[in-house]
């Protein structure tokens, strides 16, 4: 990798601070992604900004009708929390689908999130949810929150501090991973919330997606046999020698019907 | 940018000076000479890098040696507790030849000794295959391997460590 | 000698202590004072001239020692890395053989060929400065698809090769299988496809080299399975030091499976270049290079057709296949396809009349070479996908099919039609012994089963032959082999009594180190303890062959037992002296000499102190010293076999396979250690798996661009992908050496790709697939069972 000048800070604003006025810098928080993207000189930052000397951005609160999930919280602790099992069983078994074991105690929650990966597992929880992105900036919807590719709605020197997900009625998570990566080809979220069901789907497109055919046939009837007849369209879903657009397209469906199973024990 | 880096490493403290960009696995094998562990890849999953970080199985190869200012580092060296007298892992391993080349051996005895502690000492062969999602093994088709971790759980709880 | 330790027991590696602990020592990890570190600039294109390179901004950066490209080797004379087998085409022709430079010169042919060296203080600034170096390329069109390799208008990768032919071979008389042909009652035809695979040996390859100014010697640490082959093939053909001016060292390494037999550039490169630095300079493989540069195996394209009569008796076999060498013939790429292949072509049957032909193709791809099996599991993936497609067609159930064509154990001796004559086996015990532990009289019971919870349950059975134990040097030279194939072995004992077993073969896995040992301790009746192997290093030990084609045991091993007859022989003479007996009276036992019907009696120890104390001692008719050399030349291959089956489980819905049980027979002769073999047996195994259902090279046919290229797309094998194994053994001694052992090395790759498809074609024929290629990936049996989607 390309050299860079390196910071710790030890509090949130400290962070911003060195991230202020840098347009090529970068905050790393797990660095499970930033780092093989270093390696492979994919990425040139001028500075890095480690935020995990940051105590105030880890930790799972159990508050109001839900759990608060601080930024830096790695898959690990999300997975074996008995808060999150106890609140959305669903998002302790995504967190334990991530990766494996190594990555799981380094990866976080707001680098996930931030990261945007098309194949990344917590977008799906974060849109099925309706989660809440809390920022250094504000608070993000989590359906205006994820806008392509790798993009989100976060700015330049904007970092996650938390992500509140409110407990639903139900949710399920089923994954089809890529068989050589282990990224989701098809990761399918549904959730019976007090808004409605909402089903999210990662890995099959260029971002995490909603699939409203599926949520009104769960809304008036939340049983996989409701869904196990809509198709999604091929076009524009991600292609590869793994999965073909149909192949995934495909997958949605039948992932959508386990996560509702899955919701449902 | 260079840094001064001080950690413990195997009980023992160390310190460096490191270009930023320099991984933990780097700084063991490179600077501290530690061979031990081991680089099978540069996409974070072959798994022959595992090391423990505060307790924690991590991939040395994908975390920089500068960001474990103060931690406490565990790898394959030190975890035998004389040359005679090896971690119920280790010996599990060599019970059930579970090694062939040796190559992706550190990495998974690390994550072995992670894995069971994180089931506090209770698995099955199933668990064992999953959790092993992270750690590739070319030679032994993981059949021994699988057999030397489900001997090693009890065999670890009953030694206290 | 005691049974924990002496030949077959299940006695613990000697090695798995420094494995276990982190002292391995593998070529990375050697500590060099003054090192400087090789990075390698590699081709982006497939195929693309090299209009010009500049490396003068690159040299001008921070640590930069030197930069050499193809016309630095070129002008200092380098010899281009040859290719040790000469495969005479069907007109007696030796094949095509296009140079192939250490750097690429004008033209690169492969993404990944290398385009120049950079020597730096660190990997880092060496990287740094790569990145510096300006090449313009000229793009131009790659022949990537190999079906098409041959078609006109197909950019041609060299012009020594006109239409990208390396050869066009043929082995039995295709009139003799026409005819045959003519009278079948029944004709199986088979198209398929040996999916390119990348060995991927866990640890990358790496070299690193020094040379001594004062001497003018050269080191070469290298992770290599035959380091003298690597110093005859550096020094005779490629950089012209004198073999003792080069000493190359494999220490330990971390996995080969084919991979690191051959020559490769960048050895040689830091050799080279180690003189003009004089400095040491370390080259260690990142993963994406092992991806683009390692050679790949297999790669076949492949029309068969079995004749059978109403019986289902085989009458024949024709095979054409297409086998890609990618763009340069590596060091035994040609034997392969031919050698390697085609004679295993009768499998364990006494199908009289075989005809096959192979054409090679050179392709912009990386070059392919010997992979785990090697030619084997080619030849045994066609013979056992034929056999159980023609069951299933002819309604024969396929272990009987098998069993009606088995060659007879009173058959042995056995020539086969395509030249190999099979030296022992017993195949239907071995079938019938997989059969019990499968439990295949309860498969439809099972597969009813699962049809109930939605699942499509199949089993498959692959009954392999394996021609290994490489070999009898003067058939090797008959086939165009360009070195002898024995092994060599010494046993030198110091004057204490302990014993050093220096042997030509090489361990990078295989557990040398303990299964030699206890040949020698059983064998000389010494403790296991006592005895230390020593390999890899061309300084220290004879020179030898090498590792590969399951040989060590055989050949190596073979070689041990000599010298250690050499070693009872002299140490009779020595005890006769002692015991003031005849010296034909003597007996060896135990470790002890004995004058029969006496009691007299001298421990082999004392022996090895007379020799090296010589007080009382012949020395009018024997020298001192107890240290004796063989060399082994097997008389034939050895003939390993077996029976696999293989049940599958397919999820319809999402294609996925689950292998749900897996069972193997096998017969290796002898076995010196159950628990290695076991091991080798596993792993074998899983690598079959993997190439049937998980692992594909795959490049873009237009841009020749390596899409696999990683592990994020090169689907490796992992623990959950595979149930624990069921395994039994059924002995035949091997007959021609002084081990009685065979070969167990391969016997997994060879046999679990056939096995594991046809579970999957079993499972899959019920819902109407008719054919489906490997990888059986989840959407590629998503899409068989859904027409082709």
């Amino acid at each position: 990798m390309y050299d860079f000048a390196y910071h710790h800070p030890k509090t949130l604003a400290e962070a911003l601070a060195a991230l202020k006025d840098k347009p090529e810098a970068r905050p790393v928080s797990g660095g499970m992604t930033l780092i093989p993207t270093l390696k492979m000189r994919l990425s040139k930052p001028s500075d890095l900004v480690d935020l995990n000397g940051i105590k105030e951005l880890t930790g799972i609160k159990v508050e109001g009708n839900g759990v608060t999930i601080g930024g830096m919280t790695r898959h690990a602790d999300v997975a074996s929390s008995a808060d999150v099992k106890k609140t959305i069983p669903a998002l302790a078994q995504l967190a334990a689908l991530i990766g494996d074991p190594a990555v799981r105690n380094r990866g976080t929650i707001g680098g996930s999130v931030a990261n945007a990966d098309p194949a990344a597992d917590y977008p799906a929880a974060v849109v099925a949810l309706d989660a809440t992105i809390t920022t250094t900036e504000g608070k993000h919807k989590a359906d205006d929150f994820f806008k392509g590719l790798f993009e989100t709605a976060l700015k330049d020197g904007e970092l996650i501090t938390a992500v509140s997900f409110p407990k639903p009625e139900k949710a399920g998570y089923e994954k089809f991973r890529n068989p050589a990566s282990r990224y989701a080809m098809v990761g399918v979220f549904v959730a019976k919330t007090a808004g409605g069901v909402r089903v999210a789907v990662t890995g099959a497109g260029p971002s995490v997606f909603r699939v409203k055919a599926m949520e009104d046939a769960l809304s008036k009837n939340f049983s996989s046999d409701a869904i196990k007849d809509i198709k999604i369209p091929a076009d524009g879903l991600n292609s590869d020698i793994h999965g073909s657009a149909e192949y995934r397209a495909h997958l949605v469906t039948v992932m959508a019907r386990r996560a509702v199973d899955q919701a449902n024990k | 940018m260079t840094i001064d880096v001080a950690m413990t490493v195997n009980g023992k403290a160390v310190s460096g000076k490191v270009e930023a960009r320099t991984l933990l696995v780097q700084f063991l094998r490179e600077h501290l000479g530690m061979t031990g562990t081991h680089v099978g890849c540069d996409t974070s999953q072959c798994g022959a890098c595992v090391v423990h970080v505060d307790g924690k199985s991590v991939k040395s190869c994908t975390i920089l040696a500068v960001q474990l200012e103060g931690s406490n580092v565990l790898t394959i060296e030190g975890l035998a507790e004389s040359a005679e007298k090896l971690h119920p892992m280790q010996e599990a391993f060599r019970e059930h030849h579970a090694l062939q080349c040796g190559f992706c051996t550190p990495g998974m005895v690390m994550s072995a000794i992670d894995m069971v502690k994180r089931h506090d000492y209770q698995l099955d062969e199933k668990t064992v295959r999953h959790e092993l999602e992270g750690n590739l093994c070319r030679c032994t088709g993981y059949h021994n391997i699988v057999k030397a971790i489900l001997a090693a759980a009890p065999a670890m709880k009953s030694a206290g460590v | 000698m005691t049974a924990a330790t002496g030949i077959g027991a299940r006695a613990l590696r000697t090695e798995d202590k420094r494995f276990l602990t982190g002292t391995g020592r593998y070529v990375d990890d050697l500590p060099l004072a003054r090192a400087t570190y090789a990075y390698f600039l590699r081709s982006p294109h497939a195929h693309a001239k090299i209009k010009s390179i500049d490396t003068a901004a690159a040299k001008a950066m921070p640590g930069v020692v030197e930069i050499f490209t193809g016309k630095d080797t070129a002008d200092a004379k380098v010899g281009g890395l040859i290719c040790g087998w000469v495969v005479k085409d069907k007109h007696g022709q030796p094949h095509k053989a296009p140079p192939h430079p250490v750097m690429a010169l004008d033209t690169v042919r492969y993404v990944g060929d290398t385009v120049a060296m950079v020597v730096a203080n660190s990997v880092g600034a060496a990287r740094d400065a790569a990145e510096a170096i300006e090449v313009d390329y000229e793009v131009l069109p790659a022949n990537v698809d190999l079906a098409r390799a041959f078609d006109k208008g197909v950019p041609e990768v060299h012009p020594e090769a006109p239409g990208n032919l390396i050869y066009d071979w043929e082995i039995g008389v295709k009139a003799d299988a026409d005819a045959a042909f003519a009278k079948a009652a029944h004709v199986t035809k088979l198209d398929i496809v040996n999916n390119r695979l990348i060995p991927n040996a866990m640890e990358p390859r790496a070299a690193a080299a020094d040379y001594d100014k004062g001497t003018g010697n050269y080191t070469l640490w290298s992770t290599s399975q035959n380091p003298h082959v690597l110093r005859l093939i550096l020094s005779a053909f490629v950089l012209g030091i004198p073999e003792h001016k080069l000493r190359v060292i494999a220490p330990d390494v971390g996995g080969g499976f084919g991979s690191k037999i051959f020559c490769y550039n960048e050895e040689t490169m830091v050799t080279w270049a180690a003189s003009r630095v004089g400095r040491p300079i370390k080259w260690t493989a990142e993963r994406s290079e092992s991806f683009l540069t390692d050679a790949h195996g297999r790669d076949h394209v492949t029309h068969a057709e079995l004749a059978l009569d109403k019986d289902g008796k085989f009458l024949a076999l024709k095979v054409d296949t297409i086998a890609n060498m990618g763009a340069y013939l590596s060091t035994f790429s040609t034997a392969v396809p031919t050698y390697l292949y085609a004679t295993l072509l009768a499998g364990q049957y006494t199908t009289p009349v075989i005809y096959a032909n192979v054409r090679a193709a050179v392709t912009h791809t990386a070059p392919v070479d010997a992979y785990r099996g090697a030619g084997r599991p080619e030849a045994t993936f066609v013979i056992e996908s034929i056999v159980s497609k023609a069951a299933a067609e002819m309604k024969i159930d396929p272990a009987e099919l098998r069993r009606r064509n088995f060659i007879p154990a009173e058959a042995f001796p056995y020539q086969t039609p395509v030249a190999l004559q099979y030296d022992s086996g017993n195949y239907p015990p071995i079938i019938d012994e997989a059969i019990a532990i499968a439990d295949y009289k309860g498969f439809e019971a099972r597969r009813a089963e699962a049809k109930a919870r939605g699942k499509l349950r199949g089993i498959g059975f692959s009954s392999y032959i394996e021609a290994c134990g490489l070999g009898p040097s003067r058939v090797i030279g008959q086939l165009g082999g360009g070195v002898g194939q024995w092994e060599s072995a010494q046993i030198k004992f110091n004057p204490t009594g302990n014993v050093q077993v220096l042997t030509g073969a090489h361990s990078h896995g295989q557990s040398h180190e303990t299964t030699f040992a206890q040949i020698v301790s059983d064998k000389l009746g010494v403790p296991i303890e006592t005895v230390e192997v020593v390999h890899g290093d061309t300084a220290t030990t004879p020179f030898g062959m090498g590792s590969y084609g399951s040989r060590s045991l055989a050949v190596g091993g073979s070689a041990i037992m000599k010298a250690a007859d050499k070693i009872i022989a002299k140490g009779k003479k020595i005890a006769a002296h002692l015991m003031e007996a005849d010296v034909a009276d003597v007996v060896f036992e135990q470790g002890t000499f004995k004058v029969a019907g006496t009691d007299k009696a001298v421990p082999l120890g004392a022996t090895v102190f007379a020799a090296y104390v010589p007080h009382n001692y012949p020395l009018e008719e024997l020298e001192p010293g107890m240290d004796e050399n063989a060399f082994y030349d097997p008389s034939n291959f050895v003939y390993p076999s077996g029976t696999q089956i293989c049940e599958v489980e397919i999820d319809p819905e999402t294609g996925v396979t689950e292998i749900v049980s897996f069972t193997a027979v096998d017969d290796f002769g002898n076995i010196v250690n159950p628990m290695i073999v076991e091991g080798q047996v596993h792993g074998g195994i899983v690598q079959g798996v993997g190439q049937a259902l998980h692992e594909a090279a795959v490049y873009d046919k237009q841009t020749g661009q390596l899409v696999s290229g990683s592990y994020m797309d090169y689907r490796m094998p992992r623990a959950e992908d595979v149930p624990s194994f069921k395994l039994a053994n059924k002995v035949t001694p091997c007959p021609h050496n002084p081990l009685g052992v065979k070969g167990c090395g391969e016997a997994g790759a060879i046999a679990a790709p056939a096995a594991v498809m046809n579970a999957v074609r079993d499972a899959l024929g019920p819902v109407g697939v008719q054919h489906i290629e490997m990888p059986a990936t989840p959407m590629s049996v998503w899409q068989a069972i859904n027409g082709g989607k």
